[in-house]
């Protein structure tokens, strides 16, 4: 065990050193220079000549490098520009904001993928498998961001069931403790924070969870369909196994491998899945900083978001191999 | 010579088997499955529309009239009127016109997008699958790396370092997106190619290497990359609506591409929804004909039979 997880972190170091070097090499390659893109507007060529010796840009490029290196690796991204300040600690502000949003978004997808993807299964050509299928074909093909305005302008416009953006309302009076809303309502036994929060939360996670919930049914479907099919199942069903007991320690633990692997796997499309929603419902995370500096060109931040975004699903997807040996005692580490 | 005599009595033992080949029987299944036929439908008067959309469009993209402009006030857009059967949009343009010549704009940029990706990844694939050693493990090593940022993430990093956003920078970028999934795929269909009979004995026959490679190993490795192209086509107009709605779309006004409406029509959501409406179901319906017809297509190749 402890011998695969020092290998496949000796894995990811060579991956993320590569990463590094192309969003070093990205930052190079844009429009003239990143002197120029920090600037912006005010450059001039004496200004561009002026940063470029601050920055260091007038070094050989692998001291360049090595010097980017070093600071990636004691956290230093420099400060972001359109607020001046250190971009970790901004990351630091956002993240538990989206934390929460994709958890949530996740927890959704599974909890209700893995039953309605084994009940398409069980009732395969059936009016529920038709459905469901369709369901998640639809699900696939619905811009996240436009579900995200539908679902703000029926439930929260029409109906008013739910708040339509923010984390909280402005006159809760919350006590800041870890910076995730519903966590800190909770330790703070402040519980009407936790339940707003919660309602806010409400809608953006249900738009966040549509894609990675109808991946996961899909996966779970045509897994649990292979697992049904196999010998061992048709044995412990002709042997007299209440049907209860074989669809949890036969079907279910079988067929809950690959869909493993998917839940990794999704922890990359909420990332980017978040970026979309967060921009709809104001949500204030990963998602905004990420847009903010998008539209103002903010590089510093951008580099930032995406080395640590990389670092995140990598190291995700680690956690779900290393799962492998939970639910499969086959795989030996 | 041989090689032809070899190739020519290989196609004859196939005849006489009776057997057809695994081509034929996946288009066989496919033009029995509904599913397929439904994609494909949807596919075909997608490509019709896009094709005569200048000759059925009764106006131009660009074009403004001062029946709507006039009618146009914040919080008021003119709807369905006479000459105007879906009324203006947010500019005062004929919003029919705009819808059709739209999707044209929209299989440009989903098939551009694919296309280029796929030319690139197949290249890639074909490079690391042939040749395996040191050239396959740097090739791999850095599509790793793509692969290790999220999609969007990646499309988005691509995206801004245009230094105004326009149709080409959205392409590159979602075709970017695509690179490493076609020349992983691809790389590992070749691999499992490599030691095979055939290509052993195209091999022994005195074939040369590119020959071997080209003609032999990629035509049989190629089917699941062409289901993931089919699959990748619905992603990727997906994708592009995605980044005009983060501001990296086209920044010409003129431009009429469904991703690019939905995402501009999100500020007058309240004033005439239908503007957001009409090219989102567009959008859906044409992601979920290119996700059916992938789907069916990866049913009928995969030579398990018919699940």
């Amino acid at each position: 065990m402890l011998r695969f997880v020092l290998r496949r972190l000796a894995q990811v170091v060579p991956t993320l050193l590569l990463l590094s070097l192309l969003v070093f090499a990205w930052l190079r390659s844009l429009p003239g220079g990143p002197a120029s893109a920090f600037l912006g507007d005010r450059a001039t060529p004496e200004r561009i000549a002026e940063l470029n010796r601050v920055l260091g840009l007038d070094q050989p490029i692998f001291v360049q490098y090595g010097r980017f290196l070093g600071r990636v690796l004691t956290g230093d991204f420099g400060a972001s520009t359109i607020t001046g300040q250190p971009v970790l600690a901004e990351i630091g502000r956002a993240l538990p904001a989206t934390v929460e949003l994709s958890v949530l978004a996740l927890v959704i997808a599974v909890a209700l993928g893995i039953p309605l993807g084994y009940l398409a299964a069980q009732h395969r050509g059936g009016p529920v498998d038709i459905a469901t299928v369709i369901g998640t074909l639809i699900g696939v093909a619905v811009p996240v961001f436009f579900l995200g305005y539908l679902l703000k302008a029926f439930f929260a416009v029409e109906l008013g069931w739910f708040p339509p953006s923010g984390r909280l309302s402005i006159d809760v009076d919350a006590t800041n403790v870890t910076g995730f809303v519903v966590l800190d309502g909770l330790l703070t036994r402040e519980f009407d924070a936790s339940l707003d929060a919660l309602s806010h939360l409400v809608l953006p996670a249900v738009a966040l969870a549509t894609i990675p919930l109808a991946v996961i049914v899909r996966i779970t479907r045509a897994s649990v369909l292979d697992v049904l099919g196999s010998d061992f199942v048709r044995t412990a069903n002709s042997k007299g196994l209440a049907p209860g007991t074989v669809r949890s320690r036969h079907v279910l633990r079988n067929a809950l491998l690959p869909v493993s692997t998917t839940i990794g796997l999704q922890v990359g499309l909420l990332l980017a899945g978040a970026v979309l929603t967060e921009k709809v419902f104001v949500w204030g995370g990963i998602g905004t900083l990420l847009a903010d500096a998008i539209t103002l060109k903010d590089y510093p931040r951008l580099q930032a978001l995406l080395l640590l975004g990389a670092l995140v699903y990598v190291l995700v997807n680690l956690l779900v191999d290393l799962s492998y040996a939970i639910i499969d005692p086959r795989v030996r580490l | 010579m041989s090689t032809t005599w070899a190739t020519r009595r290989k196609t004859r033992i196939d005849d006489l088997s009776a057997g057809r080949s695994l081509t034929s029987e996946a288009f066989r299944r496919l033009r029995r499955d509904p599913v397929a036929l439904t994609g494909a439908t949807i596919i075909g008067v997608f490509v019709v529309i896009a094709a005569l959309a200048p000759l059925i469009a009764p106006h131009g993209a660009a074009e403004a009239f001062p029946a709507l402009q006039e009618n146009l006030r914040p919080g008021s857009i003119p709807g369905p009127q006479d000459g105007f059967p879906l009324g203006g949009d947010q500019l005062g343009r004929d919003f029919y016109s705009r819808m059709l010549l739209a999707s044209q704009q929209t299989l440009l940029v989903g098939v551009l997008a694919t296309v280029i990706g796929l030319i690139v990844g197949i290249v890639i694939g074909t490079l690391a699958g042939a040749f395996g050693g040191w050239v396959d493990t740097v090739l791999m090593r850095v599509t790793d790396v793509l692969l290790a940022v999220p999609s969007l993430l990646l499309a988005i990093s691509v995206a801004a370092l245009a230094a105004s956003p326009s149709q080409t920078t959205v392409i590159i970028a979602v075709a970017v997106v695509g690179v490493p999934i076609f020349a992983r795929l691809l790389r590992g269909s070749m691999l499992s190619q490599r030691d095979s009979d055939h290509v052993i004995a195209a091999t022994a026959l005195g074939v040369k290497r590119p020959a071997v490679v080209l003609r032999h190993m990629l035509p049989n490795a190629i089917g699941p990359v062409i289901v993931q192209a089919t699959l990748t086509l619905a992603t990727a107009i997906l994708d592009a609506a995605a980044l005009s709605f983060l501001g990296l779309g086209d920044a010409d006004p003129g431009r009429a591409e469904w991703g690019l409406m939905l995402a501009q029509a999100q500020s007058y959501l309240d004033v005439r929804p239908a503007l957001a409406f009409y090219p989102a179901i567009a959008i859906i319906v044409v992601a979920l004909g290119f996700t059916l017809l992938g789907e069916s297509l990866r049913e009928a190749l995969d030579p398990k039979g018919s699940r």
